[in-house]
């Protein structure tokens, strides 16, 4: 494999504790060498990347995306997907088992590693905790593991037994995954596509109550607190209410092994964007209140939240050219993740960038164990993003390399360019290449 | 994981704004009664009360052969029936296409036959829909002027502007009080015109399934800008605390007797079973609470307006006495409603390159 030197940028690697002007060189899809600008010697055949002005970054991790295949290929292929991730900067993205069939199998997980879906970044596996997803039967998670799965989850389908989640969470244990859920009491939200509130109300939409999803979380933190067992991980996704930030935020205190992921589009929009009836402003868990979404930004910034994920979900044009309540629930958002983050948690509210990008790298990373992402330390993946920070774009939803275009971000401007995107030391992605 | 910056408790931050709404994209639209400005609203009344006036003979010459489609996923007797009379007494040509016996049956989506309606040369949709919302999408992919006929437990503008113009028949000009007999037909020819205050002291309560009611909706975002105060009044099943955030000039009385006390209007609806969803409700209790019977009416409110968009389910929501009883003004209503859509068809083939929504 060919060599790669990325010379002149600014390296920002929170996890490796590196914030300076750095030469890199990439070989064999692992970092090389890490020095001062201008002693790296380009030997015949190596690229040479000029990141003058630029930051290098550690590749983004996006542990919760919707790839669609095996079976929906016609909203999403492994490849579009992971060509949209690679756009967006991501150089790995967990992939959730809702797929047809679910991903309950080792067989599936490995026909998604295989070369033939033409990913172009790594793409983690995550084993459906149930048979077919139905909360009934626990999966075999060893040999899901062996077979490349990073975690578990019933994802769109909560497990709502106590008896099955209490056991799911003691038997990803023992082999040593993270049990992630979509907490939702579906009993509460029957027939209900936006928040609840006086915005469903004035709509005429039925509303999904918070509580749906903090009584949820309260119970999942139940069940780990009586497990006992300090192994027990159970990670929140798509965190997007105050009550259960606050349920997160007071396990953690506890000492437990309680995380969470929250969205780009909880922490910056509101019920007030489902305007009149926009299905790119329909998903599950839905926009919520104002307060709701402070709770999220407080949450990222005080530390509670782990990571940022973006429950990219794509969905056909004609799936969202509907009746708002017959929609499909969902949003694209590997393309718009970095370019949110920056304008707003990074340049409208102050976190530090090392911080927002820790939030999209070292933390899923260290959240799911996946071993040598997140961080440029020597050794590690040469899983790169490379920007230009100050620039501001607009984003055009029509020029997405994903399948669907579905988002509510279309128009919207970004901050942070994505030059290139290096996974396992091959572009994936430069700027200048057309589609 | 990272350890956390200490920062300020709960600061000010500036977040994205909401988006301005593009709607109605077409002039001629009426897909809620927040598109209607109270000029637009006086030019409506007007506009009845001159066509119904008018020759019928001449009348039919504003719309001849303007071709008008009514498009009703939904059953209906007194809307389809009444925007099919009011085209028709315009001198457009209608069609109707129900769920039931069209290619909607076969799969066809709400675009594909909008757009197919308006290949066969409909200059406007009427539109009938259970899903609330309906009409927006329709709009948006026909950009034709689309009326919203009912939209799920959205809204239904022609029935609140009709059951406006009801209630105006009975407002006394000079004591600004809700009366029996029908006070303006008689005296004002060009039909009344309305501005914040007309009906400032003037309490209308709508009471029962406020939840599942479009009516109820389009009434308390419309009466509520003419200066009524509107009282919601029902049980929590069937009226969450937060209808009163809906808009201003909007309260919540759980208490039919209290409401009743104070209204000079009293808006009677039906529960909708078919919307209910699994909710349990006991119909014996509720009749106990929410009644409207001969004896609360004539004990607290014997001057009141009865009102009822229909259907009425007689022995439920009110007793087949007060339906026929000399309170009510419920076929009345039946009566403004064809004006009122003659006046609304109208605007919507005629706004198109005027000034305004009017």
């Amino acid at each position: 494999m060919t060599a790669l030197i990325i010379r002149n940028g600014h390296l920002i690697d929170p996890a490796a504790g590196v914030d300076a002007l750095k030469d890199l060189l990439l070989k064999d899809g692992r970092v090389a060498e890490i020095v001062s600008p201008g002693k790296l010697k380009a030997t015949d055949g190596t690229e040479v990347l000029d990141a003058t002005g630029l930051t290098i970054a550690p590749g983004l991790i996006d542990i919760h995306v919707h790839l669609r295949e095996p079976g929906q290929a016609y909203k999403e292929t492994i490849a579009t997907g992971t060509a949209a991730a690679a756009a967006g900067g991501f150089t790995a993205i967990a992939a959730m088992p809702n797929t047809n069939p679910v991903n309950d199998s080792p067989e599936i997980t490995r026909w998604m590693h295989s070369p033939d879906r033409g990913a172009c970044v790594r793409v983690y596996p995550i084993g459906a905790a149930t048979r077919g997803s139905k909360g009934e039967q626990i999966n075999d998670f060893a040999a899901l593991k062996s077979a490349g799965a990073v975690a578990v989850t019933d994802d769109g389908h909560p497990i709502l037994k106590d008896s099955i989640m209490r056991e799911t969470l003691a038997a990803a244990a023992r082999v040593g995954l993270s049990v992630i859920q979509h907490a939702e009491d579906t009993r509460m939200t029957q027939g209900a596509s936006m928040n609840a509130g006086p915005i469903a109300f004035k709509l005429g939409l039925r509303g999904m109550p918070t509580e749906a999803e903090s009584s949820l979380v309260e119970r999942d933190i139940r069940l780990v607190t009586e497990l006992r067992d300090s192994r027990v991980h159970l990670h929140v996704a798509h965190t997007s209410t105050a009550a259960a930030i606050a349920a997160v935020r007071k396990a953690r205190r506890n000492g437990l092994r309680v995380t969470c992921e929250v969205a780009p589009h909880h922490f910056l929009l509101t019920e007030e964007h489902v305007g009149l009836y926009n299905t790119n402003a329909k998903m599950n868990p839905p926009l919520r209140s104002a307060a709701d979404r402070d709770a999220m930004i407080e949450g990222i910034l005080d530390g509670v939240v782990d990571a940022i994920a973006t429950d990219h979900a794509p969905h056909a044009v004609h799936e969202k050219e509907v009746e708002f309540e017959n929609a499909p629930n969902g949003i694209t958002g590997l393309e718009t993740a970095l370019g949110l983050c920056l304008r707003w948690l990074h340049k409208e509210w102050k976190l530090p960038l090392g911080r927002v990008l820790s939030l999209l790298s070292a933390q899923p990373a260290a959240l799911l164990g996946l071993k040598g992402r997140g961080t440029l330390a020597v050794g590690s993946f040469a899983d790169v993003v490379v920007f230009d920070p100050k620039t501001e774009w607009i984003y055009h939803a029509k020029e997405t390399r994903s399948k669907a275009h579905n988002t509510p971000f279309d128009g919207w401007t970004m901050q942070g360019k994505v030059r290139w995107t290096i996974s396992e030391g091959r572009i994936a992605f430069s700027a200048t290449t057309p589609q | 994981m990272t350890a956390a910056t200490p920062l300020p408790a709960r600061r000010q931050l500036h977040t994205p704004q909401p988006p301005v709404s593009s709607f109605p994209h077409n002039p001629g639209s009426l897909l809620s009664v927040m598109d209607l400005d109270l000029d637009t609203v006086s030019h409506l009344l007007t506009r009845a009360t001159a066509l119904e006036r008018q020759d019928p003979l001449t009348r039919d010459r504003i719309l001849l052969k303007r071709r008008i489609a009514l498009l009703f996923y939904e059953s209906s007797t007194r809307t389809r029936t009444s925007f099919e009379l009011a085209a028709k007494s315009l001198g457009a040509d209608t069609t109707l296409v129900s769920s039931l016996s069209s290619s909607i049956e076969k799969g066809e989506t709400l675009k594909d036959t909008g757009l197919t309606l308006r290949a066969l040369g409909a200059e406007a949709i009427i539109l009938r829909h259970n899903s609330s919302g309906a009409a927006w999408l329709l709009e948006e992919v026909t950009r034709l002027p689309i009326l919203n006929a009912g939209d799920g437990m959205h809204e239904h503008p022609t029935q609140a502007l009709l059951d406006l113009r009801t209630i105006l028949n009975h407002l006394d000009p000079s004591s600004k009080t809700v009366i029996l007999s029908e006070a303006r037909v008689s005296s004002a020819v060009e039909g009344p015109a309305v501005s914040s205050n007309t009906l400032a002291g003037v309490t209308i309560t709508i009471v029962g399934d406020i939840l599942h009611s479009r009516v109820a909706r389009s009434n308390m975002l419309l009466l509520p800008r003419l200066g009524a105060r509107v009282i919601l009044c029902g049980p929590t099943q069937l009226l969450p605390d937060s209808a009163a955030n809906a808009g201003p000039g909007i309260f919540v009385e759980r208490d039919f007797e209290a409401a009743l006390r104070q209204s000079q209007v009293v808006m009677m609806l039906r529960i909708q079973a078919e919307r209910l969803a699994g909710l349990q409700l006991d119909l014996a209790q509720y009749k106990d609470a929410y009644q409207l019977t001969g004896q609360r009416l004539s004990a607290l409110a014997p001057t009141a307006l009865v009102l009822h968009p229909g259907p009425i389910i007689r022995g439920l929501e009110l007793t087949a006495g007060v339906a026929d009883g000399p309170q009510s003004a419920i076929l009345e209503q039946v009566r403004h409603g064809v004006a009122i859509r003659m006046a609304v068809v109208e605007r919507a083939l005629t706004a198109a390159g005027k000034e305004g929504r009017a």
